[in-house]
């Protein structure tokens, strides 16, 4: 076979000394990196994607995976990654894919943007000792309400108040869909958003039956395929969102190639065994904004008014897109910025179309409230959320709520090696081999998953408490407690946020 | 540039009084109570604020207002006659203060909307709304700091002895007083940024900063209102107005959005109840007033005090026959009411609901 003029990216090493031959790394790398050659472990380091699953499994620490430090000749214009795909392109004629977000070095907004505190003109609240309050509603909030006092001197609502989704920490894990991620990487995520009082969504890959228990933490998804979309699907969860765009890959489909394609999964998605499933670019029966308004009535109709999410990718126009879409009666806008994750999209495409969320949700929300809707809608903001101070900020600039998908993945294991789309995820999550998805126990992994979203709440709690506020309703939309470093005056501009020193 | 505002930032001291049968008390007596708290102000500011000063002419708008050049008066006033019947100009009679040696004009103006100019379902307080947003937001130089009937509010640059003084305070009788004196710590030296701030008959003084100020505002932008003042307390005043005057809130509830109990006390509450909170909380959420603040608001039927959530302010409040005091300090009550029949302190987010009789 022709030897790739591609070199590989990472050297995986085995300290032959300390190697015991106990085999475990050829038994748990996903790749075929390593084999038994009779009286030593080989290495085929090609295959290796420094996913690091052998190193922490080596009981010996004999493991290790250096970056290749043969690079081709260092050129400021001509980088690694476009010599390296010219050479897979030439080998292949085909389109190099990726997974994950886009790991290119673009600006980074979140951190040019810095939190407020307090400092004697107003105290600073303790968390530990006072009420500190994240609990969020998603939905369509009224303009007014109208209370009247009952006859036995209570408070009543006058008019029933339109269906919210309750969720105890402003953040929902993102759509991953069954097939896409194995079943127990969804069930880590049912059971960590039932423990955490806070929403999963299905992805569009159809609702497993063992996620049934957990409905009321789990949001249905709608996409350009349709897979396993049936009325009972349609009420199985809380709410259901209508999939547009995906930041990652905004403006194409999907492709679930027929290998992670087995019995349990094809149940799912309604399809035969083995076959690609193929999600189209746009939804066929949408193909403008009217259509659009036609499919949400369509589900509200089919669900007796549960509340729908219309996700979208954050494109140039995403102001004026999502204002259509909150008029077209949508509860719940979800933002996905260019640096949201997937499971298999060309690299060309997650590194190059699309905008950050940061300037798509200081837009959009900035939008909405110039033509006075910005209570119709709730807004989630994803694509790239890595920390509380992420979420702390997309708040400050007017989400509602944020998806994390990648940071719950990375609780279970992932080390975003990018590899998703190859079905061979040493970890379990992205892949239906089930060899690989038997090592990903769902009770394990979702303690881990817990953990962080408490580990988050805590410090969200704590930023609250320095900006001298004890509810997150206050920090929602509130730009004033954000400054800019380094920012350009459009960039600020379009943030709505001052420099730090104004 | 919808984000280019400055928040002005003070500690401050308030008072004020209701007498619920409408009995009129001079000014001299809020003067006293305010005067007492020096600790709570440095000079750069102070104000007062009365219902039931103006009884001959309490059908119509009483409009303060204050040119920092006399030569926007004329622009002023031409927009007035195009839209009101002026019953009666004058100057705001002021006496000279050593302390004050620069003031702006200040002039007064009984008005009422001439019919012919409220056009469709136009409420004539919408109106009046409109024409002060207009004014202020528009006309560089002339500044309407009090648009109500019946009442006044009478603030500036100064100490609060010397602004009672400069504007003659004790000269007016009212049934509802409240009173400011501020301790800025950046001030724009500006007349208008004293306390009261009031729109219509609505009067606020206010001690404390409101953390959350930025989406406050962006929620009112929403609704058309426009900030002028640099402060929060006219955050907190178009608060009460939207809520109350247009969206139709009772006071009670109105208090319960601004400074909404805790979900863990709401998810203590029957069911009805907890269905009515909990939507006016999600509704209300950007409304929420958050941080350290105590507020007296009046009205042409009653004044009100609040504490925000987890009383970061102080607030007092006592009862002798038909007065309900209230203020930043219990001495500044006993100054001018020295055995109160029942004193006490609000429970932060609870608020005191004074009615006057009819």
């Amino acid at each position: 076979m022709f030897r790739s003029l591609a070199p590989p990216e990472y050297l995986a090493t085995i300290d032959r000394v300390k190697c015991i031959r106990c085999k475990r790394c050829i038994q748990n790398c996903g790749w075929g990196v390593y084999s038994w050659g009779g009286d030593k472990v080989l290495i085929d380091t090609f295959k290796c994607v420094k996913c690091l699953r052998c190193y922490h499994y080596c009981p010996e620490e004999a493991i290790e995976i250096k970056d290749n430090p043969t690079r081709f000749k260092q050129n400021a214009y001509w980088g690694y990654n476009n010599i390296r795909n010219i050479k897979k392109q030439a080998e292949t004629g085909g389109i190099p894919l990726t997974g994950m977000g886009s790991d290119l070095p673009y600006t980074i907004l979140f951190d040019n943007l810095l939190i407020d505190a307090c400092q004697v003109t107003n105290p600073s609240i303790d968390p530990l000792r006072e009420p500190m309050e994240l609990r969020t509603y998603l939905g369509k909030k009224p303009s007014s309400v109208k209370i009247e006092k009952g006859k036995d001197g209570k408070l009543k609502l006058a008019e029933p108040a339109p269906p919210q989704i309750k969720l105890e920490v402003p953040i929902i894990f993102s759509p991953m869909s069954y097939g896409s991620i194995s079943l127990n990487a969804q069930k880590v995520l049912a059971t960590a958003a039932r423990e955490c009082g806070i929403v999963m969504n299905t992805g569009e890959g159809g609702l497993h039956e063992d996620l049934v228990p957990y409905r009321k933490n789990i949001i249905v998804q709608v996409a350009s395929g349709r897979f396993g979309v049936n009325p009972d699907y349609l009420n199985a969860g809380v709410a259901v969102e209508i999939k547009i765009g995906q930041g990652a890959k905004p403006g194409i489909g999907g492709h679930l190639p027929g290998e992670k394609i087995p019995l349990e999964v094809a149940k799912t998605r309604m399809i035969p065994v083995g076959t690609d499933a193929l999600s189209p670019a746009p939804q066929h029966d949408i193909y403008s904004i009217e259509d659009l308004r036609q499919l949400i009535y369509a589900i509200k109709e089919a669900t007796n008014y549960k509340p729908v999410s219309v996700k979208i990718a954050a494109v140039h126009n995403v102001a004026a897109i999502a204002s259509g879409i909150v008029r077209a009666g949508a509860d719940i806008v979800y933002l996905d910025g260019f640096r949201g994750g997937t499971g298999a999209a060309p690299s060309i495409i997650r590194d190059h179309l699309g905008i950050p969320i940061e300037h798509a949700l200081a837009a959009v929300d900035d939008r909405l409230r110039q033509e006075g809707i910005r209570n119709e809608a709730s807004i989630i903001a994803a694509g790239g959320i890595r920390s509380s101070a992420d979420v702390a900020k997309a708040i400050a600039l007017g989400a509602d709520a944020v998806g994390i998908g990648t940071a719950a993945l990375i609780t279970m294991g992932c080390t975003t090696c990018g590899k998703c789309y190859t079905g061979n995820c040493s970890w379990g999550i992205t892949t239906q081999r089930p060899e690989l998805t038997a090592r990903l126990d769902p009770e394990v992994y979702a303690e881990r998953l817990i953990n962080l979203i408490h580990a988050w709440t805590h410090e969200l709690k704590e930023i609250l408490g320095a900006l001298g506020i004890n509810s997150i309703e206050s920090l929602r939309g509130n730009r004033e407690r954000l400054r800019g470093v380094g920012l350009d005056s459009f960039t600020l501009d379009i943030l709505g946020v001052k420099p730090a020193g104004r | 540039m919808n984000h280019n505002y400055q928040k002005d930032i003070s500690g401050c001291g308030l008072t004020g009084l209701i007498s619920r049968k409408r009995r009129r008390v001079s000014g001299s007596h809020i003067v006293k109570s305010l005067c007492l708290m020096t600790d709570r102000g440095n000079g750069l500011g102070a104000g007062y604020a009365a219902y039931g000063i103006y009884p001959e002419f309490k059908d119509f708008y009483a409009f303060h207002i204050m040119y920092d050049e006399p030569s926007v008066r004329r622009t002023v006033e031409d927009v007035l006659k195009a839209s009101y019947h002026i019953e009666k100009i004058e100057e705001i009679p002021t006496s000279p203060v050593k302390t004050i040696p620069i003031s702006p004009l200040l002039v007064r103006y009984f008005v009422e909307p001439l019919k012919e100019k409220l056009v469709g379902d136009v409420e004539e307080s919408d109106f009046v709304v409109s024409t002060v947003m207009r004014v202020n937001s528009e006309i560089e130089g002339a500044y309407i700091f009090s648009s109500g009937k019946n009442m006044g509010a009478f603030k500036g640059v100064g100490n609060p002895s010397d602004i009672a003084e400069f504007f003659r305070i004790g000269e007016y009788e009212g049934y509802i007083w409240t009173a400011h004196t501020r301790f800025p710590t950046n001030t724009p030296g500006w007349w208008g940024g004293a306390h009261p701030f009031t729109l219509l008959d609505w009067s606020i003084v206010h001690n404390g900063e409101i953390s959350s100020y930025g989406i406050n505002k962006r929620y009112l932008e929403m609704y058309g209102y426009k900030l002028t003042l640099l402060t929060d307390t006219e955050v907190a005043a178009y608060l009460l107005v939207l809520l109350i005057r247009r969206h139709g809130l009772s006071i009670p509830v109105a208090c319960s959005a601004l400074a909404s109990p805790f979900w863990k006390n709401i998810d203590r509450m029957d069911e009805g109840e907890r269905e009515a909170l909990t939507a006016l909380r999600l509704t209300y959420g950007s409304a929420l007033l958050n941080g350290p603040f105590s507020i007296l608001f009046g009205h042409s039927r009653g004044l009100v005090g609040i504490n925000d959530r987890i009383k970061l302010r102080p607030l007092v409040a006592a009862i002798k026959d038909d007065v309900t005091y209230m203020a930043s300090e219990e001495s500044a009550i006993r100054a001018i009411c020295p055995s109160p029949e029942k004193v006490w302190a609000p429970r932060a987010g609870d608020p005191v609901i004074v009615d006057l009789e009819d």
